[in-house]
């Protein structure tokens, strides 16, 4: 790939100024560079003194770190955005339909649009949830979904987050580091506030809650502790959504309800945001050996006296073999085509598909069907020859846990540098919230970026950063 | 409120104070070390003072200054090292942060930040000084951060309850290992060396103006021991200290609407041991009053576990 094909947010595959930025443009070209340099150490102190960290697995000595935070806004137009959200909240609707129809009656699979050994020998398949109707008939309350962009009108779904999806804080800190730092620049753009995701998500979940649940219910949020790379997340939407943050052994059921330990003893909860994984909600249930969850929290959920957010068993609707399925899904369930495209992905159990996937491994990107954050990864443009041969080894080894999409020219905005602006690969993750009263869509999300020249991996346990990302009024 | 996230403002509090107090136990400490050519007697008293001789000795075969000084400051392997309380206290705020205004957590966490850089290397003797400063307004601008924005609710009253239960643990335990100083035998003696003890001992508890204040110039040890024992008006006297206890559990009584056993052990704290003249204290015996108060302060951080369920 040469530069010169990459489509750039700012100006364009030609260099002429885009006009989502021309406001932007205007004020940067007025700026001194010794200021901007001095707001973009200022910005990482705003961070560092408010604590938003995340922790690196495996690295014990930097526990904490900071993601990298870009002063560069990345900019999308009124009707760019009304455009995405249309194909987002299509795309939401459907998984929720999928998620009721696989734990219920599997029409999807009567129909033979997927096969049923994809879903029957899925791990992400949670048995214990056939026949259960969570609270609301909603399965995916919050949903992040990645989408990348390779030129004007050409957008791709990357990733469906439907399990917990991450990162929202820095969505909403972005923002108030900017408005801190650059009062000027919202005076001059009509940017959509992302303020009041945390009050959105409170009504959200409290609209889901079960239905004999006191008229205010009582929402908290499940983190597996103070060590959990997302800690800072849990706690900052706790604080923001003004309900508690709980840990496993703050809970126990007590009399068919989840309660929480007060110092005035235990307390019923109605909706329960957790932020643990399946596996660990309900050693009872789950796995035995879990400390972070609930003994019997499984059996009140069924019973219907909690709603977990998101559901247990929405994995197998963001597992990487099921996403290239999301079309026909999509068509399935909304019986319209999918307004959001499908990156083209090869599916490795398949041995036609395994064949062309070893025979041109340099060119793609190698994905391992249950992976995240970046691990377990090929990028096949930037890896070494090693590498390459490691993980055909891999591949040949287990094909079906591996699935391969192209390199995609994932779109640039330009970031700060010493030496001025400098265009970095990004993508998108917008959230997504779904109540019984309709799906909602914070303008914007989070944009995440390649820091480092040419890369295309921005996850930020590798070294990506991110950037404020403004929705202009239409 | 959760009982974790009383349990984690209790601690939060109790780990402030004490990176306070140890920080004024180190500058006695240094006081009396510029004053006398022998001063290893003094950090011997310092590290009882801290309660950790024992946990020193088993990493450093004698005290020396230097080695005190790091052990009390920066030493990872004390728990109660200026340097483990702040990290401590820390990840108690980290624990309660939904407890706390962004005001009082960015307060912490910066004293964090700034207490860690001061504290990655041994603090040399020049700069001492400036270290210890820094130590104390770092938790005075933690304080002024919770008094300046915190609501008076239950919060606030589990972290005053931890900031004097501390509080008044490390006054008792500074009256403990020095109460040889307030007898009335040492009076007799009068030496010089003795004004240098009492006034260390009035310094340890940043009290040496305010007993001017109450008492003019002349120093006795009875009215020493009155100050710091009885003196409603001294902020870190046991019974003021203990007051606040006392204080905060009752508006936590009217909040949920009963009483706790907490409280009635520190209303009979009040009113069997700190109600009676300081002459009375020195007939029973100043060193068995203090244990005995230690023993029943002990009891009453207990109880608090215990009935607002702090832990499962």
């Amino acid at each position: 790939m040469s530069d010169t094909v990459i489509f750039d947010e700012m100006h364009g595959r030609d260099g002429v100024l885009r006009s989502p930025y021309a406001a932007f443009d205007g004020w940067m070209k007025e700026e001194d560079a010794a200021r901007l340099r001095r707001k973009q150490r200022e910005a990482e102190e705003i961070f560092r003194l408010t604590g938003i960290t995340f922790n690196v697995y495996g690295r014990a000595e930097a526990a904490e770190r900071l993601i990298p935070f870009d002063i560069i806004p990345r900019i999308i137009s009124g009707r760019e955005w009304s455009r995405l959200s249309r194909g987002i909240e299509q795309r939401v609707r459907a998984i929720n339909a999928f998620l009721y129809d696989i734990y219920h009656r599997q029409e999807i699979l009567r129909a033979g649009r997927i096969p049923v050994e994809m879903i029957e020998k899925n791990a992400a398949f949670l048995p214990q949830m056939v026949g259960v109707t969570p609270p609301g008939g909603v399965y995916t309350h919050i949903v992040g979904i990645d989408i990348v962009r390779t030129a004007e009108n050409e957008f791709f779904v990357l990733e469906d987050n439907a399990r917990t999806p991450s990162g929202v804080s820095y969505m909403l800190e972005n923002r108030e580091t900017m408005l801190q730092m650059f009062p000027e620049l919202f005076a001059k753009n009509r940017v959509q506030p992302v303020s009041n995701y945390p009050q959105a998500l409170r009504r959200s979940l409290s609209a889901c809650a079960p239905a004999n649940s006191a008229e205010e219910p009582v929402v908290a949020v499940l983190t597996p502790g103070l060590y959990n790379s997302a800690y800072y997340e849990h706690s900052f939407l706790a604080d923001k959504m003004g309900v508690e943050l709980v840990e496993g052994h703050d809970l126990r059921v007590v009399d068919g309800k989840v309660a929480m330990r007060t110092t005035q003893g235990y307390k019923p909860i109605d909706v329960l945001y957790r932020r643990v994984d399946d596996d660990f909600l309900d050693p009872l249930n789950f796995r035995a050996d879990s400390t972070l969850g609930i003994p019997g929290i499984f059996d009140v959920y069924r019973a219907g006296g909690i709603t977990i957010a998101n559901a247990p068993g929405t994995g197998i609707a963001d597992d990487k073999a099921i996403y290239s399925y999301m079309p026909e899904i999509v068509e399935f369930y909304t019986g319209e085509k999918a307004l959001l495209q499908n990156v083209p992905t090869w599916r490795c159990n398949d041995a036609e598909a395994l064949k062309y996937v070893l025979a041109h491994l340099p060119e793609l990107v190698v994905k391992e069907v249950h992976g995240s954050g970046g691990y377990g990864m090929l990028v096949g443009p930037t890896a070494s020859k090693r590498e390459i041969a490691e993980f055909r080894a891999k591949l040949e080894a287990k094909p079906g846990n591996y699935i391969a999409q192209p390199t995609l020219a994932l779109s640039t905005v330009p970031i700060f540098t010493n030496s001025g602006l400098s265009p970095r690969h990004v993508d998108l993750r917008p959230y997504v919230l779904v109540s019984p009263e309709g799906v909602t869509i914070t303008p914007g999300g989070l944009t995440r970026v390649a820091l480092k020249k040419g890369s295309l991996v921005v996850n930020s346990s590798q070294g990506g950063g991110t950037k404020d990302t403004w929705v202009l009024d239409e | 409120m959760l009982g974790k996230t009383a349990g984690g403002l209790y601690w939060m509090f109790r780990y402030l104070e004490r990176s306070e107090n140890t920080a004024r136990l180190v500058e006695a400490g240094q006081r009396i070390a510029l004053t006398r050519s022998r001063s290893d007697d003094e950090w011997q008293s310092v590290l009882m003072t801290a309660s950790s001789l024992d946990s020193y000795l088993a990493k450093y075969p004698a005290v020396t200054k230097e080695n005190a000084i790091d052990w009390l400051l920066r030493d990872r392997d004390n728990p109660s090292s200026v340097l483990s309380v702040v990290e401590s206290a820390r990840n108690n705020a980290r624990l309660v942060r939904t407890a706390l205004t962004r005001e009082v957590w960015e307060s912490v966490n910066e004293s964090w930040m700034l207490l860690k850089e001061a504290l990655a290397r041994r603090v040399p003797e020049r700069d001492l000084p400036e270290v210890l400063t820094r130590i104390r307004h770092r938790s005075a601008h933690v304080r002024g951060a919770m008094a300046g924005t915190m609501l008076r609710n239950e919060i606030y009253n589990f972290a005053r309850i931890g900031s004097f239960i501390e509080r008044a643990d490390n006054t008792a335990r500074l009256l403990d290992v020095k109460y040889y100083v307030l007898l009335p035998s040492a009076l007799s003696v009068g030496s010089s060396l003795d004004n240098v003890q009492w006034e260390s001992l009035l310094r340890s508890v940043s009290a040496e103006g305010g007993f001017r204040m109450t008492h003019g110039q002349t120093v006795r040890p009875l009215e020493i021991a009155q100050f710091l024992i009885l003196d409603r008006r001294m902020p870190r006297s046991l019974a003021f200290c203990v007051d606040k206890i006392a204080d905060n559990l009752r508006y936590l009584a009217a909040d949920y609407g009963a009483r706790s056993a907490t409280l009635a052990l520190a209303q009979t704290l009040i009113e069997n041991r700190l109600s009676q003249p300081i002459e009375a204290i020195f007939d029973t015996g100043l060193h068995e009053f203090i244990q005995e108060f230690l023993y029943e302060l002990g009891m009453i951080g207990r109880q608090c576990e215990i009935d607002f369920r702090f832990y499962e």
